[in-house]
């Protein structure tokens, strides 16, 4: 028998495996996305890096689903091109996850005897199979199940610790402890079946002990983002891929003392959240493309009134209800433009499972200091992948709002400052009363239809965002060459790991994924682009959204050309790095 | 604010801005900037402790007419913007305004939520069946047969029923007041704020410009013509008995308010990030 290879990557240390990654699927109830989150979660325990995403039919329950594992020695933020395993409980309506799920040429598909063989499409790949008595197994065993059999044969091939599966199992099913057990018995079994089996995908090794690092979701990560920046009024709708967020958030609200209000629809949640913050309470709503639509003419507002508050648009593929559970980078021109007006306001993009902590938080605070809304660009991806992450840092003090705590006689909300900031009475302030209004109006608060008071208060609102000094988090530059590669959000994991495997023939390739998309740092983006001679802009969008705003925002290299696909499937190191390698030859 | 002794008794116009209303001359909305003045006066609350939100339109106008904190937010939006301010700040008194437009049409599905929800918000709706700061079309408590450009042969449909539809959603205080009987509404307007849950007071609101057959109201009207119940099968007999000119408080139940509790914490952030840890 063939020693299933790992895929190496490409990478200059080819021989040492980089990553497996295991595609598990069934039909609905099969179990499939248990033994993912246990395959998931053991592999981290192990010390591994490890990252999971989801598939399933269009089924409200019960339908085919796809669990796919992608573990590693060092990071990952993205799925592979191909997979080395794909491990089905049973094959019914599988072929639907063909195009999520390719199979490597010396992969290898596990299958239930009794269910036949896997499905042609993944046949043809050249894939071999081996046929496992999986529903009989477990049936041996009492509350056994053939999911957790095809887990133990599965992690058996990977080499992954019993007690990292233990540990694992005890995690997920802890508060049943029969099924536990059940479980125990289930995997051990398959691990029996695997040792007569010589395939091996053996993993280099864990780069570092566990215990500095965490595992969790972007939706998960987005929520505590808001949390430790001190948000603590939510309001919202539930909408797929941004309800997780919400169902996060939930009860942890309630265990630092905030609320969550399930809002009669988006129009209501953003104004509930505008309400709040006129409070003086940090404020946050997340919602899809759909919702985001809903609650433009109240961003509008919130611009115009100085309110401060987040959405998290966990951006799903457009238009309209386009695919709910896939992912697209397709709402970058609606957080752009979305508003009528001029209407200076913040929009940013985390590039990671861990940066939707980091840029949540960072979001939460621009926003309270700038008394402004602040649109933070997630994705499904991002949103629902569940990842190991390195421990984030101790949270950063917040940027809060400033205040005008002893207002008087001449307190002038809207005041004119030359930092475009002026201090805000929250109700119950003596003295500080004043109407927040969506009417333009003079500094007092006053409406007014005046073109001098609107030239006045558009100038001041453009300028606290345009003053502000964001520092270095605008985004992440890698490398010096003259040759830049210019992304956002999820698209930057493949583009990463793909600069990585090109290895010297990437040396004169500089990564820029910007984190603040609005307002543009003009200046800071000129410096980065400093000795540029061509420019890539990589974008999972049909129309490349990003590409155009760069063109009409400031001076690009004269070569500067797109590279966009449209939503569905997430781009893949694979096909960015071709695509790389052309360009930068060309 | 006047003194007597040591004790500051707040009046009226210590509610009231020194900014000049928009509204035309007769306006039935005056009445109700007066009213309110008056109950936030007798219930010796303080401006700065009182927040007014509202929406779009003519009435909706009032927050910057009161010395309170106001909030003058999108169309159709009040009732969210005030729910979201007081679940976020219980210990304010918030009051929302606004019109038969605002509420019923644009704003609809809010009120009907709002209802339904009882958190502690006063909602006072000036109706005068119709858009009055569009100059003139039909709202959805515009009679049937009345004639306007937008709609040159009478809207053709049933006017809407806000207080029964108040009932039914779970409004914990319905009731109904005129601008022409001051005192009638300033009462309602006091017992609408110090009853806990969503109070919700129909106010007849008469547009003198668009609608000036309005100025018959003060004829119609019977004050005190509807007797106060906690009993809603009784209130439903009522209002559906009801011509639309009975003045008075409908129903006062005693649904507790829905505040969930902010601000206390039963965790930590420390034990929700342990539950992330490898």
């Amino acid at each position: 028998m063939t020693e299933l290879q790992a895929n190496a990557g490409g990478s200059p240390s080819a021989g040492i495996p980089e990553s497996v990654s295991i595609a598990l699927v069934g039909s609905g109830g099969a179990g499939v996305m248990t033994a993912g989150n246990v395959l998931l979660e053991a592999a981290a325990l192990a010390g591994y890096y490890a990252l999971m995403t989801r598939s399933s039919g269009p089924q409200i329950r019960g339908g085919e689903a796809a669990a796919m594992v992608r573990i590693s020695a060092r990071p990952v933020e993205c799925m592979d091109e191909s997979f080395q395993v794909l491990a089905g409980v049973d094959w019914e309506n599988v072929h639907r996850f063909a195009a999520e799920i390719p199979l490597a040429t010396d992969g290898l598909i596990v299958g239930d005897v009794d269910h036949g063989d896997a499905p042609g499409v993944f046949a043809e790949s050249g894939a071999c199979s081996v046929s496992l008595p999986l529903a009989k197994l477990a049936r041996d065993i009492p509350g056994g199940r053939a999911n957790m059999v095809l887990l133990g044969f599965v992690a058996a091939l990977l080499g992954l610790p019993e007690r990292a599966l233990r540990r694992a199992v005890e995690s997920l099913l802890g508060k049943r402890p029969a099924a536990v057990e059940a479980s125990l018995l289930a995997m051990a079994a398959g691990r029996v079946a695997a040792a007569a089996d010589t395939r091996r995908a053996l993993l280099a090794p864990p780069a570092a002990a566990p215990g500095a690092r965490w595992l969790m979701t972007g939706n998960e990560a987005a929520g505590l983002g808001a949390l430790r920046a001190g948000v603590r009024f939510v309001a919202a709708y539930p909408i797929t891929p941004a309800t997780e967020l919400l169902e996060w958030l939930s009860p942890a609200l309630r265990s630092v003392g905030g609320v969550l209000v399930q809002a009669e629809d988006e129009l209501a949640s953003i104004n509930m959240v505008i309400g709040s913050s006129f409070g003086g309470v940090p404020a946050l709503t997340a919602t899809s493309g759909p919702g985001l639509a809903l609650m433009m003419e109240s961003l509008g507002l919130a611009v115009a009134a100085e309110m401060p508050l987040v959405v998290v648009d966990v951006m799903r593929v457009g238009p309209s209800t386009g695919i709910p559970t896939k992912s697209e980078q397709g709402d970058l021109n609606i957080a752009l433009h979305g508003l009528h007006g001029d209407a200076p306001h913040l929009v940013l993009a985390p590039n990671s499972v861990s940066d939707c902590l980091a840029t949540t938080h960072w979001a939460v605070g621009l926003a309270e200091s700038l008394q402004a809304p602040a649109i933070v660009l997630s994705d499904q991806f991002l949103g629902q992948a569940r990842a190991t992450i390195d421990r984030p840092g101790e949270p950063e003090p917040t940027a809060t709002r400033s205040l005008a705590n002893t207002a008087g006689e001449d307190y002038r909300r809207y005041v004119v400052t030359p930092s475009g900031v002026s201090p805000m009475a929250l109700p119950g302030t003596p003295g500080g009363a004043y109407t927040a209004d969506g009417l333009e109006h003079g500094e007092r608060g006053t409406p007014s239809s005046q073109a001098a008071d609107h030239a006045q208060q558009l100038g001041k609102r453009r300028r606290k965002l345009e003053l502000h000094d964001y520092g270095g988090r605008w985004a992440d530059v890698e490398g010096d060459g003259a040759l830049v590669v210019m992304t956002f959000g999820s698209t930057t994991g493949p583009v990463r790991e793909a600069l990585r495997r090109l290895g010297d023939a990437a040396s004169g390739i500089r990564l820029i994924s910007l984190r603040l998309l609005a307002p543009l740092p003009g200046a800071r983006l000129a410096e980065a682009l400093t000795g540029a001679r061509k420019m890539l802009v990589i974008e999972q969008n049909e129309s490349g959204q990003l590409f155009h705003y760069l063109r009409g925002s400031l001076a690009l290299p004269e070569r500067t050309t797109s590279f966009c696909k449209p939503g569905g499937q997430q781009f893949n190191p694979g096909e960015i790095g071709k695509q790389l390698l052309a360009w930068s030859q060309s | 604010m006047s003194e007597k002794g040591a004790t500051v008794i707040p009046v009226p116009n210590d509610f009231k801005s020194d900014i000049k209303p928009v509204w035309c001359p007769g306006c039935g909305d005056f009445g109700v900037l007066n009213a309110m003045a008056k109950a936030m006066a007798r219930l010796a609350l303080r401006p700065e402790n009182v927040a007014v939100v509202s929406g779009i339109g003519c009435s909706s106008r009032i927050p910057a007419y009161t010395s309170c904190y106001g909030f003058h937010g999108v169309h159709g939006r009040a009732l969210p913007t005030a729910t979201g301010l007081k679940i976020a700040r219980p210990e304010l008194t918030v009051i929302v305004t606004g019109g038969d437009g605002d509420g019923y049409s644009i704003g609809g599905n809010h009120f009907l939520h709002a209802c339904r929800r009882n958190v502690d918000l006063t909602y006072i709706v000036m109706d005068n069946r119709v858009y009055g700061m569009t100059k003139g079309q039909p709202s959805p408590t515009t009679e049937t047969g009345w004639t306007s450009k937008l709609a040159p042969h009478g809207t053709g449909l049933n006017e809407f029923h806000p207080m029964a539809i108040a009932l039914a959603a779970g409004a914990n205080f319905i009731a109904r007041g005129f601008t022409g009987d001051p005192n009638g509404l300033a009462d309602i307007v006091m017992q609408a704020i110090t009853t806990p849950g969503f109070s919700f007071i129909e106010v007849l609101s008469p547009c003198i410009t668009f609608r000036p057959e309005q100025k018959e109201w003060k004829k119609m009207v019977r004050p005190g013509n509807l007797s106060s119940t906690a009993d809603p099968t009784l209130a439903a007999r009522q209002i559906f008995a009801d011509d639309g000119m009975n003045l008075g408080v409908l129903y006062a139940g005693e649904r507790p308010p829905y505040q969930p509790p902010i601000g206390l914490a039963t965790g930590s952030l420390a034990d929700l990030e342990a539950a992330f840890v490898l």
